[in-house]
This record gives C-alpha cells, sequence and structure tokens, in this order.
C-alpha cells in the first residue's frame, strides 16, 4: 500500500530544511521547550474571550501561565508576539490522519476494510502513519491532535479509534483503543441488514454478548481471548472482547446519528446500559432535542455548516444547529470538515458560526465558544479535557501562532508548537508553492529546483 | 454533489468522485425557429426556450456601502440604482438619487454583482441525494453529447435556496458530471425557484458541453472493461467523436444531412462556436494536450474546471484565453489533486491568467466568497497581492466571461441585470453573509424579512420547514 504516493512524498518531505521563499523562511529558529510568547493576543481555548497584549510562558513543554500580566522570568527566550494570536493547538476528534494518504488510491487507504473478518476489534492504532501527506497538511494548519476514527464498512462496528498528536517526526504519543465508534443511522442500517430494527438489534445482542464475556472472566475485562463465545454467539471472540471496554465504560461509544428520533434512541440507550460512555456523532437534527441531549450530558461531534436535507436523516439541518444546542446546555465540538480528513478547514468552519450569530434569527456561537469548539471541547471528547486544548496552566504546550485572528479566513499559522516545540510546516504542497512560485523553467527543467 | 462530503461513508465518498463535471446547454434568445432547408432534416434550434421572466421590483437605491462592481473596481460610500430589473447607474456619494427609490441604507455593508457559480451540480444531484434523485452522470457510454442537463434538473432542490441566502448566487451553470469524456450539455439558471426548469433559464445564455479528462472516465470504463481505461484511450476516444464531428458539420451546412443525430449537433454547434467546452481537466499536462486537440479540430475551450495544476502552466492558458475554475484549496483526495496547492488562485493572477472560484458542490456553492478570500490569503502570504476587487472579480464577471453571459451580468454597470447582493461586512470576511439579494432587481432574499425567504416544495410540512438555514 502507499508505496509510490508514500516514497514520493518522504522524498519531498526529506531534503527540505531550506526555505525557498520569504513566507517558509522564520526569521530565526524558534525556541523549544521553555520559552515565552509576548505582546500577544492570547485566546485560552476554554470558552473565554480572547485578551490582547497578553503572554504565554512555556516550562519544560508545558503551559506555565496564559493571559493578561503574566510574569515572564528574565532568563526565558521570547518569542515577539506583537500583531500575532495564540491559541492551543487545534484538536479534531474524529478524522481519518495517518490512515489514508490519498482518499480515492484505495491501497493508500486504510480507513476501511469492507471484507475485513473483524468489525469491533479493529484497532486503528496499529496501522497509523505518521508520514501520510495529510498528516503534515493539516499540522501546517495548525492541527496538533486528532482522534483517528475507522470507517465502518462491513457492520454496524468500525472498530476502536486512537488519538494522536501530529509530532512531525512520529508521534510522541499515540493512545490506541480509546474509543470504539458505531453506525445507527442510516448507514448503519444498511450494514445491519437493511433496517435500523436490525442495527438495533443487533447492538444490543453485541453488547450482550461482550457482558457476558466479561463475566466469564471475572476481574479481567480486556481481553478475554482464552475464553470461546457461546455456539450461538455473533460475535466473535475478538470482537465481543473488544466491546468489553464499552460496557463497562472504561472506553467511550461514539454512535452515529443524524435525525432527532434517532438522538433520542441514543439516549434511551444510555438509560437502558447506564455504563455505557456515549458520544453522539453527527446528530444533524440535534437542535431538536437539544434539551434531552443536554440533560443526559451527553457530547456532541457535530458538522458545522450542514444545513441542507441531505438526506431523511437530516431533513431538519440548520447552520444554527451548533448554537442551539450549545445554548441548550450541550457540549458540542466541530468536525466532519468536508472529509473527514481535512481538519484544517476547522477554523473556516467555526468561523461562520461566530458570522452567524449576526444573521437575524439564527443562532451562532461567540467567538471564544467558537474556537473552544475546535480546542478544548473536542479535546475533552477525546479524554485530553486536563492535557491539551486549552493554553491552561500544567497543559502540554501545543500551541499556534497566528498572523492574525485565528478564525478569519485570511489568517494563517505562522508557528506551531506540539509540547513545546517547535514544527515544520513543510510539505508537499509547501514544496510545489516553492518550486512554482515563479513557473517558468530557466536554466534547467523544474524538476532540479 | 461534491467530491467530498462531510462524516464520509464509502459509499457515498465513490459516488462522490464521479460527480464532477457538466457542461452548459445555450439558449438562443426569442422564439424557437424552424430549419428547413431543401433535402435535410427538419429540427428546432431551440426546442425548450426559457420562459424566465423577471419578478416586480421597485426602484432601490442602495447608499454609502463600499461597491465591488465585479471588474475590480471598488467605490467608498457608493450608490447603487436598480430600476425595472436593470442596474441604471452606480457612483460614488455625488450620484443623485432620484425620486420614487426605495433607499436602502448601505452604511459599513458591501455591495457586489449576484455571484455565480460556473461549476454547479444541484438539481441534477438534488437534495436528498438518495438514488432517485442521482441524474448527473449518464453513464452509459463514454461519450454522451446528446444528453441534456436542463432535462435532469429537478427545480425544487432544497439547494438552490442555500445557495442564494447564504451564498448570494444569482447564477449557475447545472453541469453533467464526469464520469464521460464527453458528458452532455450544460444549463445556465438563474437562481429562483420555478415551476419548470425553462422558468429558471438564463435568457440568452450560450449552452455549454462539459468535457472530462483524467481519471473519472478512465475509472469508469475501464471498470467494465471497455474503452477508455487509460488516458491515451481517453484522447482515442475524443479525437474520434470530434473527427465524426467534422464531418457531420460539413454536411450540415452544406444541406446534406439526411438523418439528425442529437450528439452530433451538439457536437457541430461546438465547431460553429455557439456552444462552450467546459472542461474538467485537473492536471496541467493533459490541460497542454486538451488544447492542442482543440487547435487540431478548431473548437476553443471556455475553461478548465477542477484545475487544481493550473498555476504551473498559467503562461499557457494566459496565452490560450482559457479560464481556471478552481477551488480554492481542495486537496489531495484523488491522485490527480495531489500537486493541489492554496496558491492556485493567485499565481495564476500572477501569471495574468483569468480565474475563477467555482464550488462543485451543494454545501461550497454558498461560500465562494469565504473561497476566493481564502485563494487570495495565500498568494499574499507568498507576495502576490491582489485587490478585493479583483478578488470579487473571481466570482462575478470571469465566471460571467467563460458562460458567455458577461453583457447581461457579472458587472454592476447601467444597463446589466439588477442581480445585487448587499453584504453585511465585507464579502471577504469568514464573518459576513448576505442580508438582501436581488435578481434582476426583484429582492428575492432579506434576511430581516421571513418572507423573502424561498422554501422549496420539498420541504413544505417537513421538519424544519422555513427555518434560518
Amino acid at each position: 500500500m502507499k508505496r509510490t504516493a508514500l516514497a514520493l512524498a518522504a522524498l519531498l518531505l526529506a531534503g527540505t530544511a531550506i526555505p525557498a521563499t520569504a513566507a517558509d523562511a522564520p526569521s530565526k529558529a524558534p525556541p523549544s521547550g521553555d520559552f515565552a510568547v509576548t505582546n500577544v493576543t492570547v485566546a485560552i481555548g476554554d470558552g473565554s474571550a480572547p485578551i490582547r497584549g497578553g503572554a504565554v510562558v512555556v516550562r519544560g513543554g508545558r503551559i506555565v501561565a496564559a493571559g493578561k500580566d503574566v510574569a515572564v522570568p528574565a532568563e526565558l527566550p521570547v518569542i515577539d508576539g506583537t500583531g500575532k494570536w495564540v491559541t492551543p493547538g487545534l484538536v479534531s476528534a474524529m478524522t481519518d490522519l495517518g490512515l489514508v494518504d490519498v482518499g480515492a488510491v484505495e491501497e493508500s487507504n486504510d480507513s476501511y476494510a469492507g471484507t475485513a473478518r473483524f468489525s469491533a476489534g479493529l484497532d486503528v492504532s496499529l496501522a497509523i502513519d505518521n508520514d501520510a501527506p495529510p498528516v503534515a497538511v493539516s499540522r501546517a494548519s495548525g492541527i496538533t491532535r486528532a482522534g483517528v476514527a475507522p470507517i465502518a464498512a462491513n457492520a454496524i462496528f468500525a472498530g476502536q479509534g486512537a488519538v494522536i498528536d501530529l509530532a512531525q517526526n512520529g508521534p510522541d504519543a499515540v493512545q490506541p483503543r480509546a474509543f470504539q465508534l458505531v453506525e445507527l443511522g442510516e448507514r448503519g442500517a444498511d450494514l445491519a441488514g437493511g433496517s435500523r430494527v436490525a442495527a438495533q438489534a443487533l447492538l444490543r445482542n453485541a453488547l450482550r454478548e461482550a457482558r457476558e464475556l466479561a463475566q466469564r472472566k471475572p476481574g479481567k475485562d480486556t481481553e478475554g481471548l482464552t475464553l470461546g463465545q457461546p455456539s450461538d454467539a455473533l460475535l466473535s471472540r475478538a470482537d465481543a472482547a473488544a466491546l468489553i471496554p464499552v460496557v463497562t465504560g472504561k472506553q467511550p461509544l461514539f454512535v452515529h446519528v443524524e435525525r432527532a428520533a434517532d438522538i433520542r434512541g441514543v439516549l434511551a440507550l444510555g438509560r437502558e446500559f447506564p455504563a455505557l460512555r456515549l458520544v453522539i456523532v453527527g446528530a444533524g437534527e440535534g437542535w431538536r432535542v437539544a434539551n434531552e441531549i443536554a440533560a443526559a450530558k451527553v457530547p456532541v461531534l457535530a458538522s458545522a455548516l450542514a444545513d441542507l436535507p441531505g438526506s431523511f436523516e437530516t431533513l431538519a439541518a440548520t447552520q444554527s444547529n451548533v448554537g442551539r444546542m450549545t445554548a441548550a446546555g450541550v457540549k458540542v465540538a466541530l468536525g466532519g470538515f468536508y472529509d473527514n480528513d481535512q481538519p484544517r478547514y476547522a477554523p473556516q468552519f467555526a468561523g461562520n458560526l461566530v458570522g452567524l450569530s449576526r444573521v437575524p434569527g439564527a443562532t451562532g456561537l461567540s467567538w471564544g465558544q467558537a474556537l473552544a469548539a475546535i480546542t478544548s471541547i473536542p479535546a475533552e471528547i477525546l479524554g485530553g479535557g486536563s492535557t491539551f486544548g486549552s493554553l491552561k496552566p500544567g497543559f502540554v504546550a501545543d500551541m499556534v501562532l497566528w498572523d492574525g485572528d485565528p478564525l478569519e479566513i485570511s489568517t494563517g499559522a505562522v508557528t506551531i508548537f506540539i509540547d513545546g516545540k517547535p514544527q515544520s510546516l513543510v510539505n508537499h504542497q509547501s514544496r510545489l508553492r516553492q518550486r512554482y512560485r515563479y513557473p517558468k523553467e530557466s536554466g534547467l527543467p523544474k524538476a532540479y529546483e | 454533489m461534491s467530491e467530498m462530503t462531510p462524516f464520509k461513508s464509502v459509499g457515498r465518498a465513490m459516488l462522490h468522485l464521479v460527480a464532477g463535471l457538466a457542461v452548459i446547454a445555450a439558449s438562443s434568445p426569442g422564439s424557437a425557429e424552424t430549419k428547413s432547408a431543401p433535402g435535410t432534416p427538419v429540427w428546432q434550434e431551440n426546442p425548450f426556450p426559457s420562459t424566465y421572466t423577471p419578478y416586480p421590483g421597485e426602484p432601490t437605491a442602495i447608499v454609502g456601502a463600499t461597491v465591488f462592481d465585479g471588474t475590480g473596481g471598488e467605490i467608498p460610500s457608493g450608490i447603487v440604482l436598480l430600476r425595472d430589473s436593470k442596474v441604471v447607474a452606480i457612483g460614488d456619494a455625488r450620484l443623485a438619487v432620484p425620486d420614487g427609490y426605495r433607499r436602502i441604507d448601505g452604511t459599513g455593508k458591501f455591495v457586489t454583482p449576484g455571484v455565480i457559480d460556473i461549476h454547479s451540480h444541484l438539481g441534477v444531484y438534488a437534495s436528498p441525494g438518495v438514488p432517485a434523485h442521482s441524474d448527473g452522470n449518464e453513464a452509459t457510454s463514454p461519450t454522451t453529447p446528446q444528453v441534456w442537463a436542463e432535462h435532469s434538473v429537478w427545480p425544487q432542490d432544497p439547494g438552490f435556496s442555500r445557495a442564494l441566502t447564504n451564498g448570494g448566487v444569482t447564477t449557475m451553470q447545472i453541469l453533467p458530471g464526469s464520469a464521460n469524456l464527453i458528458g452532455g450539455r450544460s444549463v445556465v439558471l438563474k437562481n429562483i425557484y420555478a415551476r419548470t426548469v425553462q422558468a429558471m433559464k438564463f435568457p440568452g445564455a450560450p449552452y455549454g458541453m462539459k468535457m472530462a479528462c483524467g481519471e473519472n472516465p478512465k475509472r469508469v470504463y475501464g471498470g467494465r472493461n471497455q474503452m477508455p481505461s487509460t488516458r491515451m484511450g481517453n484522447f482515442a476516444v475524443d479525437r474520434q467523436a470530434w473527427i465524426k464531428a467534422a464531418e457531420y458539420r460539413k454536411k450540415r451546412a452544406d444541406g446534406k444531412l439526411t438523418e439528425r443525430d442529437l450528439a452530433m449537433d451538439t457536437m457541430a454547434d461546438v465547431l460553429d462556436g455557439k456552444i462552450l467546452v467546459q472542461n474538467h481537466c485537473y492536471r496541467a499536462d493533459e490541460m497542454a494536450q486538451v488544447i492542442d486537440m482543440a487547435k487540431e479540430f478548431g473548437y476553443k475551450v471556455s475553461a478548465f474546471h477542477h484545475a487544481v495544476e493550473a498555476y504551473k502552466i498559467g503562461d499557457l492558458l494566459r496565452d490560450n484565453g482559457i479560464c481556471a475554475a478552481i477551488w480554492a484549496d481542495w486537496w489531495g483526495f484523488k491522485m490527480e489533486a495531489f500537486d493541489a496547492i492554496p496558491e492556485n488562485a493567485a499565481l495564476l493572477a500572477d501569471a495574468g491568467a483569468c480565474v475563477i472560484i467555482h464550488s462543485d458542490d451543494a454545501n461550497g456553492i454558498q461560500r465562494l466568497n469565504q473561497e476566493a478570500a481564502k485563494a487570495r490569503a495565500a498568494g499574499r502570504r507568498i507576495g502576490i497581492d491582489i485587490s478585493d476587487g479583483q478578488v470579487i472579480r473571481w466570482i462575478t464577471l470571469n465566471p460571467a466571461k467563460a458562460l458567455g453571459i458577461d453583457k447581461q451580468t457579472g458587472s454592476l454597470a447601467a444597463g446589466k441585470m439588477g442581480d445585487v447582493v448587499l453584504w453585511n461586512g465585507n464579502p471577504l470576511s469568514v464573518y459576513s453573509r448576505p442580508e438582501k439579494v436581488w435578481v434582476d432587481g426583484a429582492l428575492l432574499f432579506d434576511a430581516t424579512d421571513p418572507k423573502r425567504r424561498p422554501v422549496s416544495d420539498f420541504e413544505l410540512g417537513l421538519p424544519g420547514e422555513g427555518d434560518v438555514k
């Protein structure tokens, strides 16, 4: 798989230390690990408004302080942030980063497996490739952490997702088996044999088989592989074992549904199986049942700008969906940016929700809420709510310096840190940009530039 | 339908990969005309004529807004006068507002011509995207110049309203998809709901013919063990079709046709310069070869659509007078999109080539202004500075030119159609939205008036009817 494309990409990524244009040439190498950014507009990411003339202090790759009136120790290297903004690194909760080089090049795409023998037991962490070109492109756009999810292709359960950072030399840490993903809407119906009825029967049976497997092996709740499944079991041992952390509440269950009735069904499922840690993905009609979602304290990962009745499960789609759910008290993160592998659109989508708040009759987000929807809230959904996604003291120093308001369309990322370490902004696109800034050949073919 | 979609599933992703390109259909103005040269078959030149007529409007003066006129110009504190479906005048604060005009205070707001999307599949891949609505690719033969997109358009697609209210789009070219090398005729529509497609058709717009290069045709037909299965097969099938069309055209001109051929009618009209070629083509090398093929047979490509590698050959496109219709920054979803870069538009502009920002997407069509702004910003970061006014031209006058309708719309000038958007802020900001949209001088969207918000038949009585979308 991904052989030719990757080889090419690796080649392009390799000798790219020499910037060819002003845009690619930082005035000097940014400091690492221990430093401060001063005279900068600071956006914490927790929903609060941005702070002008602030500073951020980083030590040992972690945030010490961020905001106004921050004491900057004299010995620290300082980045002058005049005219710039700093935010937490962006977090995208459900992507295919690291699973795909080029989406339509099947052999380079590990995001789904239509004829696989397993489903819930699939573990994407074993296939993640940090060199996949979309990782570098996303990193240069300010994405620093992501959930990586498989796509359900042979059963309602897609498998177990992972959480990665996008650091350039391979993730410092991949958190495997961070969540399970199940399809219970139209897609789930299709995968289950043709109806939501069948999907619900499969789901309940799967949860029961997992629970029974867990009970047959008291004290062990992760593998259970030494025990056989009953002869009438539908799940393989590996798939049933993978669902044990779901039924015991150790691993969140991401449920993709869109229509109001299906969302209610998921909330009912939560009452039936109280140990489940549910996250609703999609929720195109979430605004219609926003109070119920809020009461159940189930977080949502929604597409910000979906406003078309693209299917009969999204008839009531509106761009006000996220704003209305947020206003009702639901924790909503943004996802589904065009395609799963394009989280670089996150700031534009978030900015649109701020703009929406100026449209009569529509409900958008405040600027602080919009930034939180692409930083701290997705971090919380991924289980990183006390470690990344915000510039609060003690959090890892995943930070992006922007050349303006980060939610504005004309703004770009200038410097990116993951765990306090500066990251390369070089990728396939930036190298092409350098080569073709002046497209005419001179002396030798472009291939020699 | 687009090539990309939120929360993708496998089935949808594959569908979208072929829903790429389309062609335009031209309706000559005036009544249908019958030809009856002796010995030749009898046919109508314009069998599905436009029945569109502007809706009533009132004389309107938009006063005090920043006006981008579509040609690249910008007037601070400008005045735009609309009356009898037309632009009467535009000017600065010294322009007198005649009596009887409704004054709209544009202070702090912005005016542009109605946005034009040169590449849309609204109506032919309508929402909801169920198989019953999949009418954009006649994927039963690699060349189908005989099909006309207007016969697939569903006028009740809810997407039309989103494009109007969120995108300020007043004119669209609806194209067949890109499964075929020659996909059929396109149609240019005014963005208004109507009972019939004919009542949406842009009066006097020339037809277009959709062609496609590259991966899609060879995949669709190669997958059936049928020609073309390669890029060389693509060109061979195209050239064979043009040879046939050239013979047909000569016979037609000489009055020697004994039998009509719908497919050849369309291609011969291209050779006669009456129908514009709209060519889906990603890669620079393929565009260069299409340019030579067009010279070989004596036709002209109006625009290369999805031209993600256009930046590599900006000089060639400029010298041949071909526009590049592009996304701001779609990248990497298929092999032929691997070399897409966000600086594409700016590098083209730097080379003096014609830039158009298009959508190919029922969501993207709602944000062409933002896409244009994004493309400009990428250029600015490599030292190419393009004015706001010129960027607005990428989504107004340039697409109008490539559609052959720039005499009627695409810029704000006396006598042109009153297609106008009043934005609540600079349209090149992510925070701005259309506040009012006029089509031929009729106010068809007003964010402050729920009665001026269109709702398609499909949405009546369903959850979300009439909501702010």
